[in-house]
């Protein structure tokens, strides 16, 4: 397989370009930020994204969706990195979707619909402290009754408030480290002894501190198997890393470029900022560093859509590559903005804020460059 | 099975019954490969039998059309033809300027004749090409060339130039058999009066000298050129269009030279280094700075291996920015110059002997030494970010 798009993708790269641009602007992203609404993104535009088939890239064709990709789906989330758009679409229909594909008929059925509707939003609860460490889940799950009992922490779970089902990694057995041990629940919202406080975050994405003090769940809300949910988190966690990389190439692009149009148009000295060429190297660079991290991205992608045994290295890659890459244009692209970088008025600072926020969720550079390291065997 | 599968079976049995064990082994250095030539002494037998069974294929340039000397594959087989060598840690059977340089050239801008004639030497490794470019005035600035050709005529050799000047940094001169440079045949016209010549190096009036470089080696020499007579129908392309040529085939040395950052393969860096430095008791390796260093230039070598391959598949399929070789030749580049930086780190005192047998003859700094001018032949890393500002970004001025 050749390492770009295809036909049929990049039709659909037409489309989504097309459709998120005119639907899910900058300028949206801003009205949804101003109005300070407690979901901080717009559930007409889920629905928008259900219409175009989106929510359904996943899901199988047996379930009711499309059936695709990792590559349709980072063709999507580039879209929506560039625009900045506000959308449950990573957690959702991409993190979320992957670990419901392990589940049963009947979690399948109460969920599935209601994302390829758009009326369904999921949240992820992984994180328990403010770096990644998936593989140090503490919060308890113990066997109570005909189900389970979930006491402990999560942070940094994104939509958290506005979520109709939380996924929930916690520990039926062995302790903090082992990777044997681990469930994947799927919570109702609204279950009992449940508290979810809203925060927003930088890039004015609304992210819940979730406290679980005994909430009950029955058995019938395990995705996957009991003990064995470190496969269900392993297949959310790939979709989400690889998903957020496309996003962030997304952020990334979509700075270099309203960067590399400024440098056409700011005057100073009596010519053209990009006629220096202490600034023309530096987004030379930067463009090249780009085109490197989309390709490591869409590597990452076609690798785990044929099922190689290469793609979760790769897939460590392309977060790390994608991760330095998109905050390099950021950084650079408000530095060569100069004053007006640091305005609310210009984009490129929002590009900023979204970047930061993107290279922690699923794991930062760092986490994920150690894992190539650990994977190397040094 | 698909006749892409079908063509893999078939390329592996070939690979696996014809390349000699020896040449599964991977290259040591530029001296362990075959460059063939009329001069080229071959390391052993395993090389010269390797190269002979590629060449009755086609196997040394398997993508050029079969009645130039290739084996006709198309992008997807080549692809194939690629990964299977690499997977059975084949060596490339023929390295030379004639197949990375001239060849595209010449497939591209060469007559019939030519094609047949020169190609079909270089597919078989009967000649070994060097490259007449840069001057000791015109570097970077390569367009203010001053070898000068003049038109003459005499009875012996018909219409013919004379060809005066000099270059310098002209790789393995002393070692080539023929040579592509570039010539003033208009002292007017600055881009439209360079013309694209070949000739042979045993011309009356060729004179080479090697120069010393700061490795210890000597890979560039300087090329004198006094009164040489060129035929007329040596030259590829127009009269007074050799840029055009040039610049074509300047976007293939620089994809070559970019391949250096992909290192030996499918190597870790970091993997190899265990074996220097030592892993703690948790299993990582016992210098955490190093370690992250390596890490990071890990991630940066493999995404780089994934921009290299898409780079090819694109270019195979006509797609892809036609200046996308500067930013390839940049990226390698600067990465392989890294590459070695963090060999000569982790390798410490060991890496520093120049001339020990335990060194191979100093391998690691010569190596390490010769890796700085990756960055600065085949036009600069500061060239390359200039042309991406020109004409990929459309950046105003210059």
């Amino acid at each position: 397989m050749p390492l770009f798009l295809d036909d049929d993708q990049s039709m659909l790269l037409d489309s989504a370009r097309e459709f998120i641009k005119s639907e899910g602007p900058v300028s949206h992203f801003r009205e949804f930020r101003d109005k300070n609404c407690k979901d901080g993104f717009s559930h007409a535009l889920w629905k928008q994204f259900a219409e175009m088939g989106f929510t359904g890239i996943l899901v199988s064709e047996e379930d009711g969706g499309l059936g695709l990709g990792h590559v349709e789906a980072g063709i999507v989330l580039e879209q929506v990195g560039r625009n900045l758009t506000p959308s449950p679409f990573l957690t959702t229909a991409i993190a979320g979707v992957a670990a419901l594909n392990h589940a049963g008929a009947e979690l399948k059925g109460q969920y599935l619909p209601g994302i390829l509707s758009g009326d369904t939003v999921l949240g992820l609860a992984i994180d328990e402290k403010s770096k990644h460490r998936p593989d140090q889940i503490a919060m308890a799950a113990e066997r109570s009754g005909n189900g389970f009992k979930l006491t402990g922490k999560k942070q940094f779970v994104i939509h958290g408030a506005s979520a109709d089902m939380l996924i929930v990694a916690a520990r039926t057995s062995g302790s903090e480290g082992n990777a044997d041990g681990l469930t994947v629940f799927a919570v109702p919202k609204h279950a009992a002894n449940m508290d979810v406080a809203p925060v927003r975050l930088v890039d004015s994405a609304v992210a819940a501190h979730v406290t679980f003090n005994g909430v009950d769940v029955n058995a019938d809300s395990v995705i996957g198997e009991v003990d064995q949910g470190g496969a269900v988190l392993d297949v959310l966690l790939t979709a989400g890393r690889i998903g957020s990389a496309a996003e962030m190439v997304g952020v990334g692009g979509g700075a270099m470029d309203i960067t590399v149009n400024y440098l056409k148009e700011r005057k100073q000295f009596g010519q053209y900022i990009g006629e220096f060429q202490a600034l023309q190297h530096r987004a030379s660079h930067l463009y090249s560093e780009m085109e490197i991290a989309r390709a490591a991205v869409l590597k990452a992608q076609q690798l785990l859509d044929e099922g190689s045994g290469n793609a979760p290295l790769y897939v460590h890659v392309a977060k790390a590559k994608a991760g330095r890459t998109a905050n390099l244009a950021v950084r650079e692209g408000v530095q060569m903005h100069g004053g007006v970088g640091m305005t609310d008025e210009y984009d490129i600072g929002l590009y900023m804020k979204r970047d930061r926020a993107l290279n922690e969720f699923f794991g930062d550079a760092n986490y994920h460059a150690n894992k190539v390291a650990e994977l190397h065997g040094y | 099975m698909s006749d892409l599968e079908q063509f893999r079976t078939e390329i592996r049995s070939w690979l696996e019954e014809n390349c000699p064990p020896e040449m599964r082994e991977p290259v040591r250095g530029e001296d362990d490969m075959c460059w063939g030539g009329r001069n080229f002494e071959f390391k052993n037998e395993a090389q010269k039998l390797w190269l002979e069974r590629c060449a009755a294929k086609g196997y040394t340039v398997p993508d050029w059309p079969k009645e130039y000397g290739g084996a006709g594959l198309s992008a997807a087989q080549a692809k194939i033809f690629r990964r299977e060598m690499a997977k059975l840690g084949c060596r490339s059977p023929l390295s030379s300027f004639g197949i990375w340089m001239l060849g595209p050239a010449l497939l591209k801008f060469g007559t019939e004749e030519q094609k047949i004639h020169y190609l079909g030497q270089i597919a078989r490794g009967e000649i070994r090409w060097c490259q007449g470019y840069s001057e000791p005035g015109s570097g970077s600035d390569l367009v203010s060339l001053q070898t000068f050709g003049e038109e003459a005529y005499d009875e012996e050799c018909g219409d013919h130039w004379i060809v005066n000047g000099q270059k310098v940094w002209t790789s393995y001169a002393d070692k080539a058999d023929w040579i592509f440079c570039l010539v003033r045949t208009d002292k007017q016209d600055k881009y439209r009066g360079i013309s694209f010549l070949l000739f042979d190096m045993e011309s009356p009036g060729v004179s080479t000298k090697p120069i010393l470089l700061i490795s210890g080696n000597s890979p560039f020499c300087e090329t004198f050129f006094d009164d040489v007579q060129v035929p007329k129908d040596q030259i590829v392309g127009e009269v007074g269009r050799g840029w055009d040529v040039a610049k074509y085939l300047l976007g293939h040395e620089r994809e070559m030279i970019s391949g250096g950052g992909l290192g030996d393969g499918s190597r870790s860096l970091g993997a190899v280094m265990t074996g220097a430095i030592g892993l703690n008791g948790l299993g990582m390796l016992d210098d955490q700075l190093l370690r992250a260093e390596l890490a990071q230039f890990d991630v940066d070598t493999l995404a780089f291996r994934a921009v290299s391959e898409q780079f090819m598949d694109e270019m195979k399929a006509g797609k892809g920015h036609p200046a996308q070789p500067n930013m390839m030749k940049y990226a390698g580049t600067e990465l392989n110059k890294k590459r070695h930086e963090l060999i000569m780190a982790a390798g410490g005192s060991d890496a520093l002997e120049w001339e020990s047998e335990a060194s191979h003859g100093g391998k690691k700094p010569r190596d390490w030494l010769r890796t700085k001018a990756n960055s600065i032949e085949g036009g600069t890393s500061e060239v390359m970010l200039n042309v991406i500002s020109k004409r990929i970004l459309e950046l105003p001025g210059g």
